[in-house]
C-alpha cells in the first residue's frame, strides 16, 4: 500500500504539554517559529530568549537551547548571546507587557544598534500572566482588572503601537506585523518568520515579528469571539503589514 | 616583567584583558570611566567584545546572556549603578552563572557623590537582589592587588558558577601607581561549561537551558540549598585577609579594607613612632568575611576599631566575628570624606584614654 506523508510532528518542539490557555493564540505562534527552525536547519543552532508573562516557560517549549531573560531585558539578554555566538539563530520571544512596557528601552536599543536578531513580539493588548491588567497595548474603553471602566487617553493615554515606533529606528532592518486568526494569514504569519530568520542569518541586522494575538481568558470571550474580536478591534488600530524591510531586496534604505 | 605605572581603571581593564574576559558590557557612570574607555579600544584589539549598553540594567542582562552561552564576562559601575544591576546579579547567581562586576564605589544614597567611599558595604555583602543570594566578593587595598584580584576572577567565577564582584573605592580607581601586570596568580581548575546555551544543541546531544525559575517551592527550596552549599563552600575556602603589625599581640586591633587600609597602615606607622604597637585585620575579602582572622586573635587584644569610608556598615560583620569577645570601636567618615592619618591616631589615642 502507498501511504504518502501529509503531516509530521513538528520537531521543532519539544513534547511538554503547553501551559498556554486553551484558544490563546500562542500555541500556533510557537508551531509556526518551530516549523521555521527546523524547516531552515538552524534548530540545532538556534538559542532562544523567553522573557516574562504567559510565555515564560517558553524555554520548556521550543527544543533548542534556551535562556530565560529577567521582565523586559530579553533583548539585552539576546544582545549577549549573539555578540559572543554570533554564528548561533538568535530569537527573544515576548509579550506586550514584557516588550512594551517594562521592556521598551531594550528593545528600542537593540534595534537601534542593529543587534542581528530575532524578536518575535506576540501584542494580545493585556497583561495575561497577571492575570488580565492593563498593557500599554490596551485599546481605548477595553476593560481589564486596572482600567474597569475601559482604558481612557487621559492619564493612560493611547495605545502604543511598537511596529511603527521601530520603524521610525535606524538600525531596524525587518518588521512586520502579522495575524494568526486564519489558515490564510498563519500561512502568511510563517513566511514574516521565514523572512526574519533569513536577514539574521544573512547578517542584515535586527528584525521583529509582531503577531496580533488573543486572551480568551482575561478577555473574558471564547476562542471564536476572540479571534473575531481581535480582527475588529484590534487589526483597526494594529494595521497588518511591513512597517520596514531595508533589506537588500526590500531597499527601505 | 618590569612595573608600569597606570591609573586604577585602566590597570584593571588590562587585567581582565589578562584575565581572558571575552566580553564586556557596560553604562558610563563615574569614577569608572577610564575602564569601559580603555576596553572600547583594546578589546576590539583583542578580537574580544565590547558594547556600550543604554543602561546599566541592559549592561548586566548582557551579561547575564553572554555568560548564559558560555562567555568570560565582565561589566563595571560604580554605586547607584550597581544597584539597578541588582536584578541581573540575582538571575546569575539564580541561574548559576559566572561573571566578573567591578564597583568603583562612590557615595551615596541616590545620586550621592562622586567622591570615594565604602557605603556599598552592605549592598555587597547582604543580599543585593532579591533572594537568598550571595556574590563572592574582594576589596583589593593597592593597585597591584587589584590587578591580581580582576585576572582571578574570572576562573574563580567559573569555579563558583557565580558572580564576583570586585569594590574598590574611586581613590583606587582614580589614582596611578605602578604595577606588575603580569605577575602569575592562581589558577582554578574549571570543568567545561557543558550546562551552557550555546546554540549547539545537536552536537551536545541535548539541549540547555538557563533559568532561575521553579515553580515548585520544593525545587526551589532544594535549589536554594545547593545554593547555600556554595555558599558554604566559599566560606571555607575563599576568606582572604592580611594581619599587619600583630606580632607585639597589641591590645587594640584596626579593622579596615580598601583605601581606608592604606591610611590605617600610616597611622599604625604613626602610633609606632609614638612607642604605641596596634595592629590591624584586613580583610580582603568581604563575602566570605575573613573569620578565620579573629578567630586566631590573641587573648591579649581587648578592643576591635572599625575603620569604614561609610557609617557602620562593616562594624556589623566585625560585632559577629568577635561574638562578643572584644570591646567593639568605631570610626568612619562618609559622603566621599576620606579621613586623615592624623584622625585615626586621635581616635586610638582616646580609647586607650577611657580604657585606663
Amino acid at each position: 500500500m502507498n501511504t504518502k506523508t501529509i503531516y509530521q510532528p513538528n520537531t521543532g518542539l519539544t513534547d511538554r504539554d503547553f501551559t498556554y490557555c486553551p484558544g490563546c493564540t500562542h500555541g500556533i505562534i510557537h508551531k509556526l517559529i518551530g516549523e521555521v527552525l527546523v524547516e531552515k536547519g538552524l534548530i540545532d543552532q538556534a538559542i532562544g530568549v523567553a522573557s516574562v508573562g504567559c510565555s515564560v516557560l517558553s524555554y520548556e517549549f521550543f527544543n533548542c537551547d534556551m535562556q530565560q531573560a529577567a521582565h523586559g531585558r530579553a533583548p539585552a539578554v539576546a544582545t549577549g548571546i549573539k555578540r559572543v555566538r554570533p554564528e548561533s539563530a538568535v530569537f527573544t520571544y515576548q509579550g506586550d507587557g514584557d516588550l512594551a512596557s517594562i521592556g521598551l528601552a531594550e528593545v528600542v536599543h537593540a534595534a537601534h544598534r542593529g543587534e542581528n536578531m530575532t524578536v518575535i513580539f506576540v501584542n494580545n493588548a493585556i497583561y495575561g500572566m497577571t492575570g488580565g491588567q492593563m498593557a500599554p497595548t490596551t485599546l481605548i474603553d477595553q476593560k481589564t482588572t486596572t482600567s474597569p471602566i475601559g482604558r481612557k487617553k487621559v492619564g493612560a493615554g493611547e495605545p502604543i503601537r511598537v511596529s511603527e515606533m521601530l520603524a521610525a529606528v535606524p538600525g531596524a532592518t525587518y518588521l512586520e506585523r502579522v495575524s494568526v486568526h486564519d489558515p490564510k494569514h498563519i500561512r502568511k504569519a510563517k513566511k514574516a518568520i521565514e523572512k526574519a530568520f533569513d536577514v539574521q542569518m544573512s547578517k542584515q541586522g535586527f528584525s521583529m515579528i509582531e503577531f496580533i494575538s488573543t486572551c480568551p481568558i482575561n478577555w473574558g470571550m471564547n476562542p471564536n469571539d476572540s479571534l473575531n474580536w481581535a480582527v475588529e478591534n484590534m487589526i483597526p488600530y494594529y494595521p497588518l503589514g511591513v512597517y520596514k524591510d531595508a533589506t537588500k531586496e526590500g531597499g527601505d534604505e | 616583567m618590569a612595573k608600569v605605572l597606570m591609573k586604577g581603571n585602566e590597570a584593571m581593564a588590562l587585567a581582565a584583558i589578562k584575565g581572558g574576559c571575552d566580553a564586556f558590557f557596560g553604562y558610563p557612570i563615574t569614577p569608572q570611566n577610564e575602564l569601559p574607555e580603555y576596553l572600547s579600544y583594546h578589546m576590539e584589539q583583542y578580537g574580544r567584545v565590547f558594547v556600550q549598553a543604554e543602561s546599566e540594567v541592559a549592561a548586566i542582562n548582557m551579561v547575564y546572556g553572554a555568560a548564559g552561552s558560555g562567555a568570560r564576562v565582565l561589566t563595571s559601575s560604580s554605586s547607584p549603578g550597581i544597584a539597578l544591576k541588582q536584578e541581573g546579579i540575582s538571575y546569575m547567581v539564580g541561574s548559576e552563572l559566572p561573571g566578573v562586576i567591578i564597583n568603583v564605589m562612590r557615595g551615596g544614597p541616590g545620586l550621592g557623590g562622586i567622591q570615594p567611599s565604602q557605603a556599598d558595604y552592605n549592598q555587597i555583602t547582604r543580599t543585593g537582589g532579591n533572594g537568598d543570594m550571595k556574590v563572592l566578593s574582594f576589596a583589593p587595598e593597592n593597585l597591584q592587588e587589584t590587578v591580581n584580584i580582576v585576572k582571578e576572577s574570572f576562573a574563580l567565577a567559573d569555579y563558583y558558577r557565580n558572580p564576583v564582584m570586585i569594590a574598590v573605592d574611586g581613590l583606587l580607581g582614580q589614582m596611578m601607581e605602578p604595577v606588575d601586570m603580569d605577575q602569575p596568580v592562581e589558577t582554578r581548575e574549571v570543568p567545561p561549561k557543558d550546562w551552557a546555551a550555546t546554540g549547539e544543541a545537536a552536537k551536545r546531544g541535548k539541549r540547555n537551558t538557563i533559568v532561575s525559575l521553579h515553580l515548585d517551592p520544593y525545587k526551589l527550596e532544594e535549589h536554594n540549598l545547593n545554593l547555600q552549599a556554595k555558599y558554604t563552600k566559599m566560606i571555607e575556602n575563599e576568606q582572604r585577609y592580611e594581619l599587619i603589625n600583630m606580632d607585639s599581640e597589641p591590645e587594640i586591633v584596626l579593622v579596615a579594607y580598601g583605601s581606608m587600609a592604606r591610611i590605617a597602615r600610616s597611622a599604625i606607622d604613626a602610633l609606632k613612632d609614638e612607642g604605641i604597637e596596634v595592629g590591624m585585620i584586613r580583610p580582603i575579602s568581604l563575602f566570605p568575611y575573613p573569620q578565620k582572622a579573629f578567630d586566631a586573635l590573641s587573648e591579649k587584644t581587648k578592643t576591635l576599631l572599625t575603620l569604614e569610608m561609610s557609617l557602620g556598615q562593616m562594624l556589623q560583620d566585625v560585632r559577629l566575628a568577635s561574638n562578643g569577645k572584644h570591646r567593639i570601636e568605631f570610626f568612619g567618615r562618609t559622603g566621599g570624606v576620606v579621613p586623615e592619618t592624623d584622625e585615626i591616631v586621635s581616635k586610638v589615642k582616646a580609647i586607650m584614654k577611657e580604657a585606663v
